[in-house]
């Protein structure tokens, strides 16, 4: 409030500029066209099928809505997390891992190969769900009961999670061999999309339908930017901070849950690897402050696929896995530096002076 | 607070004037004596030993100097979780430079210094005049710099170069402290050069806080910003050294790991900006800014790997049981924090 | 009153050069432009050697903003500012630009940092050379502390000092460093008498050794006892510049509000002694409460349509009895019952649903909710008592919106608008908008004409006079004892955190409420 430059009507671009939609359109908009010359390919999709014989899409669209979407629910639940604490959960891998390793626990039992699953799948998962939410609520009740800054209350569960989740299977490697269990992190038989996108779908609806008939917008804003006011106005900050660390939990559950049905099995120490800086990236890219407050779900969720997009950009290139991440951060670098404050306050004021001697020269 | 005895409330009025620095510092120092003479007692005469603790020292220079860096960042309410990147981009850049491309030490350590140089030029521009939080910026710079680690060179190497390895290997005894081994021979304790490093690094940041006008303007721009500009301090700038300063001393730690383990590797100091930031704060950094000592930060490095010795030591030698207790140390020293601070503004309040 | 400046302007003849020669400080045709709104239009300001200036004018008028200008915060667009000694204009880009030359400030919240010593704030950031000297910036503050009479030791961290002393430490700073100009932004906001005294005592001092103070306030007590001129801003433009001696208090106002006052006395009487009719059981009444923000247990009762406040002065526990009442603070015992039945009151929530309302003596840190829009602001309050599974529908909202932006007169570009980018009256009615649109039964204003202009100081008042009419019962909290004289039909007199009286009647007068205050009292 206090730094803020004048600039009054500086046109349609201006504005624009001003949306925080723009970030994530602009950003996609960029990729697309620097995909578009650099090799059309990149649009083909193929009918094929798979080993199974069932029809499948495939093509580099396909994987950035497959991918993309675990890292959508992601971003549901890091938005809100994000809002309500001014701060992230560094934690979704690590409990990622642990809530893939509870799915795959609760389905082998105690033989790590089992010929048929031990238990139905719906229960393996809302076991898992339990379990992450109350990860969930650990980090929250952390951040909020104590008042820990998210990042670093987080950090606990991020170095100690991945053992967490080699403990609960004894260190071992389960493998689930049923196929019906591959399903929500491929395709479904006779469906070509990949599950993973309707799963996403699905959790978008869900908490577009919860944005609409419930206060959780508002409440979680106010927490977010003025807490000791929200109290006073009746509200439980700390419990809407924990509720939101929750909802993430459910958001990681059903990304691990994805995740785990993808290999049939994990690896402790791979399994959604960086992930949840995929995840924190999405939200900044989708032009939420990082210092919580106001949010915007839709910019977030668009962040998600454009991360992805960049991030199958890359690979496309042949880039080394391992190397990946450098390119990446020249990327956001770029993303961020042009969505800073500053930067577009400045962009903005220049383009208000090019379009005032650009009138001078026309009168 | 009125109940209490004459004796009790006077010590809560020394409790009450300290200032959060000075009550978290000595929380850090008294928790880590506790610990280790824990250690002596319960885990044998091994922590005993003048070369033990010598050793956790050897081991953890590099962390104690990138630790000093993370302080120094977070006191001014910033972070940068690019060091365990930049440790690792330096030990492979002077890994390659000097048996690839026939280099030398001197030039090695040139190289260390600059890479450390060039991310705080450009993090520190981005935080600083920007206005880009620093999670983020650094966030980038650690993914910038794991990954120019494997563009660089994907393979892990021992480095062979004879200078580097005979300044690798050299060690400094220490008269006076010692022990008797099995054989019955004295064996003097010893240091590695890195601990040297990382205690003048520790000694030169002490001053820098606690003397100079820099040093001051990091803890009241940490302290909130916003006065520290009407106060007249230039907050861009102090914003800027720190980081500066920070990524300098990740390019320091780096080659000081480097010497350690004499191999460039792409997964080298991994998991080091997380257990600088736990060192930072159990050493009484505060991630809101404004409080830390560097005195901390280098106990909160040995209660760090005190504590992961005492486990190791117990025979809980699986990978995952040190990710556990760090977590769970870190996790209790956040509680007891949390805890002093919420119990002295109450306190205050009356 | 005879001094240095207003010579010039007796004298016709050397009047020009004279106020070249007498003027530290002139600011010509400043100009500055936010989103949205236009500042400031054209200002001039001038100050000269050994006067105290008062800067009057309404919120929003473009105090503020002129301040901040002048000591770098804000960058201008268009003008001029000259100091003294310098031929050219003076470019101010940094607060350090400012304190360079000879410029210093003390704002109305504390810009201190409170995790530093209080020798530290003193001299943070204005000493020159590398190394920070502790002995000797100690020995210094605590000299400075004591010469000023302020009870703090230099070692202290800042933290754990009160408000007011950490008005007075950053005050001792501003007068330390050697200035010509000192800007005193309402200081004496969370000072109590005494401390505004000192206070006063050492703006003459300095006067005397010929600093220019600017003085900017909205007590207009303090304006007409410490000052020499007046400079009255409206709507971002330049009113005039007056002499003490020839602005009655009357035309001050008028000018500041931009018509002829039809005065804050007609209020004055319209409240009457409230009399309990049929000996009705009080709506909201308190034994021995006490909450953990270190007050004493006190009772308390309020009538239908009753008007009351608490009075005593800063810090006397006045807010801490209010907020116990709505739970505000933990509540450690006691009673609170409504109509005769007892109810529990543990949070905030649960006062609401009892129809109890608190406007929050601390506008921004309790108050706004300073990103959202007036819009969210002011429904937030109705939607959580409403609850979590009941949003309002847009309908709904858009005509509530209307309703009490109409009301209560708020100047907004539109409901979307940040609360933040309000003047502070604004969002001050936007607060008690949201909280009358909850419709309680019983209303508590904590301080909420303070930081306003006068115009809507006075319309809070008759505001609250009818809502108490139409049977609201209303606690009313106020620094100023003739704005409380004028609303509340009974006063319940604080002093160190206890009641030690009530007084109604005949004795609601100045003179009865310091002498209790005093301890003089019944």
């Amino acid at each position: 409030m206090s730094m803020q430059k004048a600039n009054n009507k500086s046109g349609f671009f201006a504005n624009l500029v001003r949306k925080q939609i723009f970030i994530p359109i602009a950003a996609l908009l960029l990729l697309a066209i620097f995909n578009l010359i650099a090799d059309p390919s990149f649009y083909k999709i193929t009918l094929g099928y798979n080993s199974a014989g069932d029809p499948v899409l495939s093509g580099y669209l396909m994987t950035i809505l497959d991918y993309g979407s675990e890292l959508a629910i992601l971003a549901i639940g890091m938005t809100f997390v994000t809002a309500a604490s001014g701060g992230q959960d560094i934690s979704v891998g690590a409990t990622m891992a642990i809530a893939g390793s509870v799915v795959l626990r609760v389905l082998c039992g105690t033989n790590s190969r089992p010929e048929t699953l031990q238990a139905p799948i719906i229960v393996a998962f809302l076991v898992a769900c339990v379990v992450s939410m109350l990860f969930g609520a650990f980090n929250g009740a952390l951040v909020a009961y104590f008042r820990i800054q998210p990042m670093v209350a987080t950090l606990i569960l991020f170095t100690a999670g991945r053992s967490i989740a080699a403990w609960i299977n004894n260190n071992e490697l389960p493998i689930v061999s049923e196929p019906s269990f591959g399903y929500y992190g491929g395709f479904i038989p006779g469906i070509p999309i990949p599950t993973p996108f309707f799963i996403a779908l699905a959790c978008v609806v869900v908490i577009g339908i919860v944005l609409k008939v419930t206060t959780l917008r508002l409440y979680i804003q106010s927490v977010g930017i003025n807490e000791s006011s929200s109290r006073l106005n009746g509200l439980n900050p700390e419990m809407i901070k924990l509720l939101s660390f929750v909802i993430l939990g459910v958001c990681v559950a059903v990304a691990g849950f994805i995740k785990v049905s993808r290999l049939s099995s994990i690896n402790y120490s791979v399994i959604a690897k960086d992930i949840e800086m995929d995840a924190i990236l999405a939200v900044a890219l989708g032009g939420n402050s990082l210092g919580g407050g106001k949010f915007n779900m839709t910019a977030s969720i668009l962040g998600a696929y454009v991360i992805q997009f960049l991030t199958t950009t890359l690979y496309k290139f042949n880039v080394q896995s391992d190397a990946l991440p450098a390119y990446k951060a020249v990327v956001v670098i770029a993303l961020v530096v042009l969505s800073a404050p500053v930067v577009r306050d400045s962009l903005s004021r220049w383009w208000k002076q090019l379009r005032k001697s650009g009138a001078k020269e026309v009168a | 607070m009125a109940n209490k005895t004459s004796a009790g409330s006077s010590l809560g009025a020394k409790f009450k004037n300290m200032t959060d620095t000075n009550l978290l510092l000595t929380i850090t120092i008294v928790v880590f004596f506790v610990m280790y003479i824990g250690a002596i007692v319960f885990q044998g005469k091994g922590f005993l030993k003048p070369q033990t603790f010598m050793n956790i020292l050897n081991a953890n220079a590099a962390l104690i100097i990138t630790a000093c860096g993370m302080s120094l960042v977070m006191i001014t309410g910033g972070i940068d979780i690019s060091v365990g990147g930049v440790a690792a981009l330096v030990s492979m850049c002077c890994a390659v430079y000097l048996d690839f491309k026939g280099g030398n030490v001197f030039g090695a350590i040139l190289i260390a210094v600059g890479i450390g140089i060039a991310f705080g030029l450009v993090q520190g521009f981005l935080v600083a005049y920007l206005e880009i939080q620093p999670f983020i910026v650094s966030l980038a710079g650690m993914f910038f710099a794991r990954g120019m680690t494997t563009i660089v060179n994907t393979n892990p190497f021992n480095v062979e170069n004879e200078a580097f390895v005979a300044l690798k290997d050299t060690r400094i005894r220490i008269p006076g402290l010692g022990s008797v081994n099995k054989l019955g021979k004295y064996v003097p304790a010893y240091i590695e050069i890195g601990v040297v490093v990382a205690l003048l690094v520790v000694l030169i940041l002490f001053c820098l806080l606690r003397w100079t006008k820099m040093g001051r303007a990091f803890y009241a721009v940490g302290g909130n910003n916003q006065s520290a500009l009407m106060l007249g301090i230039n907050v861009k700038r102090t914003k800027f050294a720190s980081h500066m300063l920070c990524s300098f001393l990740a390019g320091i730690g780096g080659f000081v790991y480097f010497l350690h383990v004499g191999s460039g590797s792409a997964s080298h100091a991994s998991g080091m900006e997380m257990n600088a930031i736990a060192s930072s704060i159990i050493g009484g950094t505060m991630l809101t800014g404004g409080v830390g000592n560097i005195i901390g930060s280098f106990f909160g490095v040995l209660s760090l790997s005190t504590i992961q010795n005492i486990v190791s030591s117990a025979g809980l030698d699986e990978a995952w049981w040190t990710g556990i207790t760090v977590a769970a140390m870190l996790c209790l020293f956040l509680v007891i924090q949390s805890v002093i601070m919420a119990r002295k503004k109450r306190a205050l309040n009356k | 009153m005879e001094n240095a400046c207003s010579a010039p302007f007796k004298n016709e003849k050397k009047g020009e050069t004279q106020v070249r020669e007498k003027a530290i400080l002139e600011m010509k045709n400043i100009n500055k432009s936010f989103p949205g709104v236009r500042a400031l239009q054209g200002v001039d300001f001038t100050l000269c050697e050994g006067e105290i200036h008062a800067l009057m004018g309404e919120n929003g008028a473009g105090k503020s903003t002129l301040i901040k200008v002048l000591t770098g915060v804000y960058g201008k667009d268009e003008g001029e500012i000259f100091i003294k000694g310098i031929d050219k204009p003076v470019a101010i880009h940094s607060p350090q630009d400012a304190q360079n030359l000879g410029i210093s400030t003390v704002y109305q919240e504390i810009t201190l940092c409170p995790n530093l010593s209080v020798a530290e704030n003193m001299y943070i950031g204005r000493t020159k050379g590398i190394y920070q000297n502790w002995k000797k910036m100690n020995a210094d503050t605590d000299r400075i502390l004591q010469s000023l009479d302020i009870p703090a030791k230099a070692t202290q961290q800042l933290a754990s000092c009160s408000i007011a002393i950490q008005q007075m430490v950053a005050i001792a700073r501003a007068v330390d460093m050697d200035c010509k100009v000192l800007i005193l932004d309402e200081p004496t906001s969370s000072l109590d008498e005494q401390e505004v005294e000192k206070l006063f005592g050492l703006m003459r001092d300095l006067k005397a050794r010929g600093v220019g103070i600017i003085f900017v306030t909205h007590f207009l007590d303090q304006v007409y006892e410490v000052c020499d001129k007046i400079t009255v801003l409206r709507d971002g433009q330049l009113v005039g510049e007056y002499e003490i001696k020839d602005l009655p208090r009357v035309k001050l106002v008028s000018k500041m509000l931009g018509k002829e006052l039809d005065d804050m006395s007609d209020i004055k009487g319209e409240q009457k002694t409230y009399e309990n009719k049929d000996n009705a059981l009080p709506v909201f009444e308190a034994e021995q409460l006490v909450s953990d923000a270190g007050i004493k247990p006190f009772n308390f009762y309020i009538n239908k349509g009753e008007v009351n406040g608490f009075t005593g002065l800063l810090g006397s526990g006045r807010s801490e009895c209010v907020r116990a009442i709505f739970g505000a603070d933990r509540v450690l015992g006691g009673t609170v019952k409504k109509n005769g039945q007892v109810i529990k009151i543990a949070k905030p929530l649960d006062a609401m649903k009892n129809g109890i309302a608190y406007l929050p003596e601390d506008r921004k840190i309790d108050g706004i909710v300073g990103d959202l829009s007036v819009r969210d602001n002011l429904i937030l309050a109705a939607q959580v008592l409403r609850g979590f599974f009941k949003p309002f529908s847009k309908a709904d909202t858009d005509k509530f919106v209307d309703e009490y932006i109409k009301l209560l007169e708020i100047k907004t570009a539109s409901p979307e608008t940040p609360i933040k980018s309000l003047s502070g009256g604004n969002q001050q009615k936007v607060i008690l908008g949201r909280w009358l649109l909850t419709h309680p039964e019983y209303l508590i204003l904590d301080e909420p004409t303070r930081g306003i202009d006068v115009g809507t100081k006075v319309e809070i008042q008759k505001l609250v006079l009818k809502l108490a009419s139409e049977g609201m019962s209303v606690t009313f909290i106020s620094s100023e004892t003739d704005e409380m004289l004028r609303t509340c039909s009974r006063l319940i007199v604080m002093r160190d955190r206890e009641t030690v009286g009530q007084l109604s009647g005949e004795e609601l007068s100045q003179s009865m409420i310091m002498n209790t205050i005093a301890g003089g009292g019944r």
